[in-house]
């Protein structure tokens, strides 16, 4: 046992906080280490300036680089000791101060003799000090004795040997993977702690043989392992195996299920545990194989052991989002567990019961939540308010009480995130629920009396200015909002003015008190606030009568922008300002794809008060500058659609070039973006040389090159092709960029005087049909459909053969005709055998386009699709199969 | 899912969240400054809890904390969020037991301080770079302990060996109940 470091001073009253390293400097212990080069060694000696040592690294102290080494050296003299307390210190010390390279060179020797030592510990500790150190050329010299490690008798020195090539794997895969057969063996090790280290080598070392791993998993699972961490692994692998695998089993039990029902009669609770998260997380599991997962489960809930219960909860609370049902079984229990003294505990209990209980026992839950309420942080809160919401939407009678409760939270202390998760639940309840649309709005209307949020209460006017004026009784929001003009900051009250302006144009009879208080408004601080009132006064006519709204002034006050707001805000930024006003109907009303991201959060719905996020901004408005700009390409006309760049060289390639295909009227303009990677070259007079034979129905017309490109600092080159007005004509192309390189000095940056030219073979690109259609969204594509009428509709069937998926057939069809799917439909449920996909864009001439496709399943992978097209012109619709039918 | 179990870190704080040792295993927390933030979390989100008797636990920040406190110190495990929690608890026991027994069963802040090379050494028998090693306490405590006598020892030593082996198993059944 190791001593006391420093011997208390029995003098000295014991203080609450004494510390045997009270009052430890750097300096001092690094002078204090040099006893590590007396000639008679003394162990204990040694061992205490170590641990000081260490406890200034784990302190967070660091060593200069200087310092580090010196320790280093000093520490290796060490080795010279035989005591083995500190033998064990010096491998610690070593690791924590990981020494570079030439360093290791000192130890190594000395590891490679204790790696062979007869003593297990030294094998073991020189093996994980030794990899952890290395490099690989090293490592081929000590790869013999590593292999001989890994089925030493002794578990420690296997185990050392296996984790240190699990880690290896990850920087020298060759030299490790030449060890399965040493691993194969320890797999067999009757030592518990050996095979689980073995297990996670081998899976990892045959990790991209799809067919090892089901030939491991299946021999493993037959027999037991010995260890519950192998065990687990095991489950780990075998999930992984029944998920890939999925795809090819259309009927008929799943392989290996039963060998995850098995583990969870296993007597270790992690392995239980494993098992039953495994099966939860199948994909498409049925509720027959769910049952026994969410019995054990259920087991632990009304364990003893916070972490059981924990673990449970957390597993069945997102069983809840996909088979609620399963779960109504462990109701009892988890209303228990609403009074766990681990908050966690309990916050996951409320909200899977939230999800998972039915209409009646709804306002019991809401008595048990709001005492439960008030002793948690936000962040559980902010869970407990989405998952009351989604109750709401789900049991729309029971809105009252849950309204009720919204608001009393509402009321209470919150930060802003907490606060904005309440205002959007009560405005998705008023959407949503007719009946609740008037005390929700009331609600409201208390908390932006006393809210201190500017946000919150800018969005909160908003949203009254569209739904009060249609109230029963719209005269008693006036005086929540008009407070507003008296009380609040400017953005809240400009905010105000235009709610009033709504109100004042929606309901004729508040119109004379409402111009009364907008011209009160005109003597407000802000100009904001000033300017707001002056124009809505005089939209809405307020110069004394009382005339009907027009029409057009409750577009201008209700109309929403058709236009995404990121491409309008860079039309006004490229807009310069001159004689010509600028024009709105310029801005692009191209949607950018909207990220996947948002759909893989199930339960976190976008549909709050603020608009959704906005996309990624587009970068059309900055392609229609730039060519715009470049007098050989002006004469074209409007951009109808730019590409997203497609990539002309492989990654990592002396020189990285993409293309952008902007699509006019009657012109092609192929934008190259190229990037030299190459710092000792400077290229110029670049262009790219386009050879059209395969594409006769464009002709080259105009080419820009472009001078200089430096190293690392992308430049443009453009070649411009002439094409029939109108016509979808497509084509394939082949590139070869053509420059002057100049070799540059990389110590001065100056290039040569004299360049060579040359050539270098870019890949080939295609204009296709998708090139002329734009992703334009329609809303609701029913009521798009039937006003487009059945005129021009053109419908046919076509196989598509074998698919991987019917997502991935999907998927094909929708990149292959470039247009935007609406209202969610892109996305394929699993497992399903049929779906209908609508689609709908805008085609080259300005013609509408609407495309419903029908999918289904033909045999085992086998997809059929039966296309129906309607468009404003029927030669577009032919042109929409001609597209498929070619594809 | 991480195809092996993966330990983030394994801290033992103070009464007052000071650092007694610490070892991070995962590069979430770069520097210094980022440890002692999440040191400082973990322990204001745990302090007022009660986790004496049994090992409790709290997800935070897509992190599952398995944590245990004795007199003024406080043990912790961290794992990523999809981590078996009934694993990490299981180390976080091995750990804490561990500790136990090699120090007699006076576990406090004074004495882990005036043996912090048995902490130390005690962590690294558990966890290598973020990979179980052993969750046993005995055999852990055995390991720490073994390293301070002579392996290649004469026979009167094994006397002492035996004596060991039996003084811990005393302390583990009066520790385990």
């Amino acid at each position: 046992m190791a001593q006391p470091l420093v011997k208390k001073d029995d003098d000295r009253d014991e203080e609450a906080d004494y510390s045997p390293f009270l009052g430890i400097e750097k300096g001092a212990v690094l002078q204090e280490a040099r006893v590590f080069n007396d000639p008679q060694l003394d162990p204990r000696r040694c061992s205490q300036v170590i641990t000081k040592l260490l406890y200034l690294l784990n302190q967070g102290e660091s060593f200069t680089k200087v310092e580090a080494t010196e320790v280093f050296f000093s520490v290796t003299k060490l080795f010279q000791s035989k005591d083995i307390g500190l033998r064990r210190m010096v491998y610690v010390m070593i690791k924590e101060l990981s020494p570079s390279a030439d360093e290791v060179i000192i130890v190594t020797s000395s590891l490679m003799k204790d790696m062979t030592s007869k003593t297990d510990m030294y094998r073991a500790n020189a093996i994980r000090v030794l990899c952890r150190i290395t490099d690989g050329t090293l490592l081929t010299q000590i790869e013999r004795y590593l292999k001989q490690a890994i089925v030493d008798k002794n578990p420690v020195v296997a185990s050392a040997a296996l984790v240190s090539g699990i880690h290896l794997l990850q920087t020298n895969p060759e030299i490790v993977k030449r060890w399965s057969n040493e691993v194969q063996e320890a797999v067999q090790s009757r030592a518990a702690l050996v095979q689980f280290h073995a297990l996670a080598l081998l899976h990892q070392i045959r990790q991209k043989d799809r067919l090892a791993v089901n030939k491991l998993v299946s021999s493993l699972t037959r027999g037991s392992a010995r260890s519950p961490l192998a065990q687990c692994l095991l489950i780990r692998y075998t999930s992984q195996v029944i998920r890939e695998s999925a795809n090819n089993t259309q009927t008929g039990d799943r392989p290996f299920y039963d060998f995850l029902e098995g583990c969870l009669r296993h007597k270790a609770e992690m392995v239980i545990f494993e098992a039953a998260r495994a099966i939860t997380e199948l994909n498409g599991v049925t509720s027959r194989e769910l049952t026994p997962a969410i019995t054990v489960l259920q087991l632990f809930l009304s364990s003893s052991k916070p972490v059981l219960r924990f673990a449970a909860v957390r597993t069945l609370n997102k069983v809840a989002m996909t088979h609620p049902t399963a779960v109504t079984n462990c109701n009892i229990d988890m209303e228990s567990l609403i009074s766990d003294q681990n908050r966690s505990i309990a916050t996951l209990a409320i909200t899977t019961l939230l999800k998972t209980g039915n209409e009646s026992s709804v306002d019991r839950l809401m008595k048990q939540i709001t005492n439960f309420m008030s002793d948690i942080a936000d962040e559980f809160k902010i869970v407990v308010v989405e998952a009351i919401r989604s109750l709401c939407l789900k049991f729309p009678l029971k809105h009252r009480s849950l309204m009720n409760f919204l608001s009393n939270i509402l009321r209470e202390e919150g930060g802003f995130e907490y606060k904005k998760a309440i205002v959007d639940s009560i405005v998705i309840l008023i959407r949503d629920i007719p009946e609740a649309k008037e005390t929700g709005l009331l609600h409201l209307c208390e908390f932006i009396e006393d809210c201190e949020f500017t946000y919150l209460s800018t969005q909160i006017l908003h949203f009254l200015g569209i739904e009060g004026p249609k109230t029963s009784d719209p005269s008693k929001y006036i005086r929540y909002i008009y407070n507003r003009v008296h009380l609040e900051n400017a953005t809240v009250r400009a905010g105000a003015v235009s709610t009033l302006a709504k109100f004042g144009a929606m309901v004729d009879g508040l119109k004379p008190r409402i111009f009364v208080l907008l011209r009160r408004c005109l003597f407000d601080t802000d100009d904001e606030v000033r300017d707001r009132a002056t124009l809505y006064l005089n939209t809405l006519g307020g110069d004394g009568a009382v005339v009907e709204t027009g029409a057009d002034v409750k577009e201008f006050l209700f109309g929403s922008l058709d236009i995404p707001l990121v491409n309008l805000e860079n039309s006004l930024k490229n807009y310069e300002a001159s004689e010509k006003p600028f024009d709105i109907n310029s801005v692009p009303k191209e949607v950018k794809t909207q990220p996947l991201t948002e759909k893989k959060a199930p339960g976190k719905k976008p549909t709050g008060l603020g608009a959704p996020p906005p996309g990624p901004p587009t970068t059309v408005d900055a392609y229609e500058k730039l060519l715009s700009s470049i007098p050989q390409f002006a004469k074209f006309g409007k951009l109808f659609k730019s590409s997203a760049p497609v990539e002309l060289t492989e990654a990592e390639t002396e020189y990285a070039v993409s293309v952008v295909k902007h699509i006019f009227d009657g012109h092609v303009v192929f934008q190259y973006n190229c990037t030299n990677t190459v710092p000792e070259q400077l290229l110029e007079n670049v262009t790219v040389i386009v050879d059209a034979s395969e594409a006769e129905e464009f002709a080259e017309v105009a080419s820009k090159p472009l001078r200089s490109l430096p190293y690392d600092s992308p430049g443009q080159t453009f070649v411009a092709f002439e094409k029939p007005d109108g016509v979808p004509a497509v084509g394939k192309f082949s590139n070869m960029l053509r420059f002057i390189v100049k070799e540059v000095d990389p110590s001065t940056g100056e290039a040569e005087e004299d360049g060579v030219e040359d050539e270098y073979q870019l890949e080939d690109l295609e204009v296709v049909a998708a090139d002329y259609i734009l992703k334009v969204g329609v809303s609701n594509f029913r009521n798009a459909w039937e006003s487009m009428g059945a005129d021009f509709e053109r419908v046919d069937e076509y196989g598509l053969g074998p698919r991987d998926s019917l997502a991935e057939a999907v998927n094909a069809v929708i990149d292959l005709l470039g247009m935007q799917p609406c209202e969610g439909t892109e996305a394929v449920p699993p497992n399903s055998r049929s779906h209908t996909c609508l689609l709908s864009g805008v085609y080259i001439g300005n013609v509408k386009v609407l495309v419903r496709l029908q999918f289904g399943l033909d045999g085992p992978k086998e997809v059929a699709m039966k296309l129906a097209v309607r468009s404003e012109d029927e030669i577009v619709s032919d042109a929409i199969h001609e597209i498929v039918a070619s594809g | 899912m991480e195809l092996w179990p993966l330990i983030k870190n394994i801290l033992i704080l103070d009464s007052e969240g000071k650092r007694i040792a610490v070892k991070y295993y995962s590069d979430d927390w770069p520097t210094n400054a980022a440890k002692e933030a999440f040191e400082k979390s973990v322990f204001t989100k745990t302090q007022k809890t009660n986790a004496r008797t049994e090992a409790e636990i709290t997800m935070f920040d897509d992190y599952i904390v398995v944590y245990k406190f004795v007199q003024d110190l406080h043990f912790f495990v961290t794992g990523g969020e999809n981590e078996n929690e009934i694993i990490l608890a299981a180390v976080l026991q091995g750990f804490f037991d561990a500790v136990g027994l090699l120090l007699r069963g006076t576990v406090d802040k004074k004495e882990a301080l005036e043996n912090l090379d048995i902490i130390l050494l005690c962590i690294d028998e558990i966890v290598d770079g973020g990979i179980i090693l052993e969750t046993d306490a005995n055999v852990i405590a055995g390991k720490v302990a073994s390293h301070s006598m002579d392996a290649g020892a004469p026979l009167s030593e094994q006397t002492i060996t035996q004596a060991l082996a039996t003084a811990r198993e005393h302390l583990t059944r009066s520790l385990l109940k």
